[in-house]
């Protein structure tokens, strides 16, 4: 295993003074009083010149910790690691040594100068900003999580980094330029739910990436105006590539189909091709045409272009040569008669992603009922409570369904409710994760799903109009949730809706041990509901709550908790200043942020939306103006 | 998206009965926190009306240590929410019927509900061109376009790297369209302005207040991209043609308007149309 020349400096150990309660989950934390503090290696770049450096380790030590070091290098996985990190100086040491990736689920829990004082060797990074709220335009624009500063800490630190996943983070096309020249060996982008760059940073990218595999760009806010849109798939070098995975979905504007044909021709390795709606069925079928060993195909729009004339023996011909295809998404425009020319790999799909097709029971039914081996999901809600009555017939070991609302607003008509849930469940054993909107739902519905589906893991139902009660008994929805927590043991991951009374919050917070993320909006009546999850849900660790009666005697009774989660945001509730300034206070390892929308926002005593996380940095210094950090 | 905020005082009388709502008449209007009146706040009802965030009123017990607490919330609540389920049972049972009624009074939605990405909105209103089967395929998608709920366009102003979007079917003139601007952008001109501050106290910033948007009396104005791609200032058309055509959004430098790319409007003003 090649290891990374030392950059000279030496490798102080972390001296400052660390939290000793927090878990092992964020990349941070270590011994604190363990003994002499140890200076960098001897015999093994400099010591850096630092006057009061103790003296190198003897050499049995030394030994020791190489040995160590080839066992530990073994070790992948996250936990793992931060176990083994907690061991003892020596092996603080020779883990930090040999972390491969990085993993920070919030990037301002720790800063870049200190991750990167710990690990010397990192080759990957993945990187979280904001919070699942701010997809839903709950942060105003500006609050923060950019990627500048990690990466100017990196760009020096790690020069040999291969790849970087971010999410929710805000990435420039400077960024995307400063990033292609700064790691020569650079190979693996994925950003989701990002924003901030726009195709003149794709192209920097394609330009200097000469080692790129994966270029992901997942759900997006990629903005361009209409004039500066660059043609960056024609920047790839004009030799073969090493691409695996091209996804470009989020881009939404157009693309130069010839030199896109032209990549995927010369791209012998790439497996997982996601393109954008602006391809036509016809351009999508030469892609096909030129990638037949693809796995993983985001179709496009899936609609002739105009003035194609396609043929639907030649579209499913295409399907029927890629015999590796067991993924599919796309079908941004689907013209509902050519979705048949995908039959001959429906036996062979382990995923299929339909949620931006606008089609029938009647269309979908005759691909669903191939899907005998499908594990992942992804619908419109226009199928129907009918189309998931097919689903459940077909699909047995269904995995993971998501359910979307075609018309996603509260007073839509809605076209699944409690009887489409009742039938997967009846159909869908294995259910391990659900994601359902809808517009009416029955307590004994979601009891029926809590039943036969013990192996739910993520359980999210989401009724759209607020507070709506079971429709056919009138009462609230407390004891179909209630069902969910206490028959579904595994449960990590909660979201609630519909009529909620403090009861629901009692009986998330007796049965619900292993939740660790849960999502409240429009729920219950009083401080209570909040006092109860915070006391009694001892795995949790994202909670997320809007618009619900909760006040400062909840927040402060979750303060025995708060240094065990990753972040807590709360916004249209019953907050004052007065009671977040009593949680700042008594809890100084936590980032209290009072967020408005406009500045003069902050100046009222209601707190109107309230982030706070755990950090070992105290209050950022990228602080907007409408940001109030207690 | 902004929030259209409004003072929480419905005092006046006149303000009541002038408020649009759904649900029947003379109920849940009372905002006082007092349990004796028997009703607490129906989110419900008050979501429905327009312009409203639903807020809920404290607590009287708010500061009783936690057993007195049970004690007091549960006799007077339980009261209560059986009357606030009463309430909106019926409410509920109007709404359903007069679903349409209600698409039409169209109100304010709240911001990110339901939880849905805007990229994935906007789909009521996606091309179905006629290669549809004659069959009737997705009853929703035979929807003409003007029947849509909701319609994001993007939102661009210079000098601001990052865009937005906006529901312009949230609005019913162009004056609350200039308000929603406004509060938008704010926010992040102040950003723009200021965004490193190291250590420096919160002095108060000029408030960069953007006026002017629609006659040009600003530093600001405001321009739309219509469905053949041409440049217009935005107030010119009927507010509904306006929501029919408008594909795009833009606040420009008022300096920044030329003769050129604005050449569009002059014409068509002149016309009268």
């Amino acid at each position: 295993m090649a290891r990374v020349e030392e950059t000279g400096g030496d490798r102080e150990e972390n001296k400052e003074e660390e939290t000793s309660w927090w878990s092992p989950e964020a990349v941070e934390g270590g011994r604190v009083g363990e003994g002499p503090s140890r200076g960098s290696r001897g015999g093994r770049g400099g010591d850096g010149g630092r006057p009061d450096t103790p003296p190198p380790p003897p050499y049995s030590d030394q030994v020791l910790e190489n040995v160590l070091e080839n066992v530990l290098q073994f070790l992948v996985c996250r936990r793992d690691r931060n176990a083994a990190s907690l061991v003892c100086r020596s092996w603080y040491r020779a883990e930090a040594q040999t972390r491969r990736e990085l993993s920070v689920g919030n990037c301002y829990a720790v800063s870049p100068a200190r991750v990167v004082r710990r690990f010397r060797c990192a080759r990957a990074l993945v990187l979280k900003g904001r919070p699942r709220f701010a997809d839903f335009n709950l942060f105003p624009l500006g609050w923060g999580a950019r990627f500048s500063p990690w990466l100017a800490a990196m760009a020096t630190a790690y020069p040999w980094l291969e790849r970087v996943c971010l999410k929710r983070m805000t990435v420039s096309d400077s960024d995307l330029a400063f990033l292609a020249r700064s790691f020569p060996s650079f190979r693996d982008l994925t950003l989701i739910c990002c924003d901030g760059f726009g195709t003149a940073g794709l192209a920097v990218i394609a330009v200097l990436c000469r080692n790129l595999r994966i270029l992901d760009l997942i759900e997006n806010d990629v903005e361009d105006e209409e004039e500066e849109v660059i043609d960056w798939i024609s920047r790839f070098p004009e030799t073969t590539t090493s691409l695996e995975s091209l996804s470009f979905e989020c881009v939404n504007c157009p693309v130069n189909f010839s030199a896109l044909e032209a990549l995927v021709a010369r791209s012998p390795s790439l497996r997982r091709l996601r393109v954008n709606q602006n391809v036509s069925l016809g351009q999508l079928r030469r892609l096909m045409a030129r990638a037949p060993h693809l796995t993983h195909l985001g179709t496009g729009s899936f609609r002739p272009g105009i003035a194609e004339d396609l043929n639907v023996a030649d579209l499913e011909q295409a399907f029927v040569s890629s015999k590796s295809l067991i993924c599919l998404s796309g079908f941004r425009e689907v013209a509902p008669e050519h979705l048949p020319a995908i039959l001959p790999v429906c036996a062979n799909l382990v995923s299929l992603n339909l949620s931006y097709a606008v089609i029938t029971a009647e269309q979908l039914k005759p691909v669903i009922l191939k899907c005998n081996n499908l594990r992942t999901f992804w619908v419109l809600d226009t199928v129907g409570d009918e189309g998931l009555l097919a689903v459940a017939k077909a699909c047995k070991n269904l995995h993971e369904l998501r359910v979307f609302p075609f018309e996603a607003t509260e007073d839509s008509e809605g076209s699944v409710s409690d009887v489409g849930l009742v039938a997967i469940s009846n159909g869908c054993r294995k259910l391990q994760s659900i994601l359902f909107f809808c517009q009416r739902m029955t307590n004994s519905a979601v009891v029926a799903m809590s039943k036969n589906c013990q192996d739910l893991v993520v359980f999210r139902l989401c009724i759209m109009g607020r507070h709506r009660p079971d429709h056919i008994t009138r009462e609230p929805m407390d004891e179909g949730f209630g069902a969910i927590v206490m028959n579904c043991k595994k449960l990590t991951r909660l979201a609630v809706s519909g009529l909620l009374t403090d009861k629901v919050f009692k009986y998330i917070a007796t049965h619900g041990k292993s939740i660790r993320t849960l999502s409240v909006a429009f729920a219950g009546d009083s401080d209570l509901s909040l006092k109860y999850v915070l006391e009694g849900c001892h795995s949790l660790q994202k909670l997320e709550i809007r618009d619900s009666p909760f006040g400062d005697v909840g927040l402060l009774s979750g303060i025995h908790h708060y240094y065990n989660m990753r972040f807590l945001w709360m916004s249209s509730c019953m907050l004052t200043l007065s009671g977040c300034k009593e949680v700042a206070q008594k809890m100084p390892n936590l980032v209290v942020e009072v967020i408005g929308d406009r500045p003069k926002d902050l100046d009222s005593d209601t707190v109107e939306k309230l982030y706070l996380y755990r950090s070992l940095e105290g209050p950022r210094d990228d602080v907007p103006l409408f940001v109030n950090i207690l | 998206m902004a929030e259209e905020k409004k003072p929480l005082d419905w005092n006046t009388a006149e303000e009541k009965k002038l408020e649009l709502r759904l649900g029947l008449p003379g109920e849940g209007e009372d905002w006082s926190p007092s349990p004796e009146k028997g009703k607490k706040f129906t989110p419900l009802e008050a979501s429905l009306s327009l312009g409203h965030v639903s807020k809920v009123p404290r607590s009287n017990n708010f500061t009783a240590s936690p057993a007195t607490k049970r004690e007091a919330f549960q006799q007077p609540k339980q009261l209560e929410f059986m009357q606030l389920q009463k309430a909106k049972e019926k409410a509920c049972d109007g709404l359903l019927q007069n679903s349409s009624h209600a698409s039409r009074i169209a109100a304010t939605p709240v911001v990110g509900w339901p939880p849905i990405r805007s990229f994935r909105k906007n789909l009521a209103g996606a091309p179905q061109l006629s290669t549809e089967s004659p069959n009737e395929s997705s009853k929703a998608a035979k929807k003409p376009e003007n029947e849509r709920k909701s319609l994001f366009v993007k939102i661009n102003m210079d000098g601001i790297p990052i865009g937005r979007k906006v529901d312009i079917k949230a609005y019913d003139s162009y004056d609350k369209l200039s308000l929603a601007v406004d509060e938008l952008f704010q926010g992040l001109m102040a950003a723009q302005m200021d965004p490193l501050a190291l250590g420096t106290p919160k002095i108060s910033q000029e408030k960069q207040v953007i006026t002017g948007l629609l006659d040009g009396t600003g530093e600001f104005t405001l321009a739309y991209e219509d469905n053949e791609g041409d440049r217009m200032l935005v107030g010119d058309v009927p507010w509904d043609m306006f929501v029919f055509t408008a594909k795009r959004l833009r606040v420009l430098k008022s300096s920044n308007l030329s003769t050129s790319s604005l050449g569009a409007v002059s014409r068509k003003r002149s016309n009268g149309s």
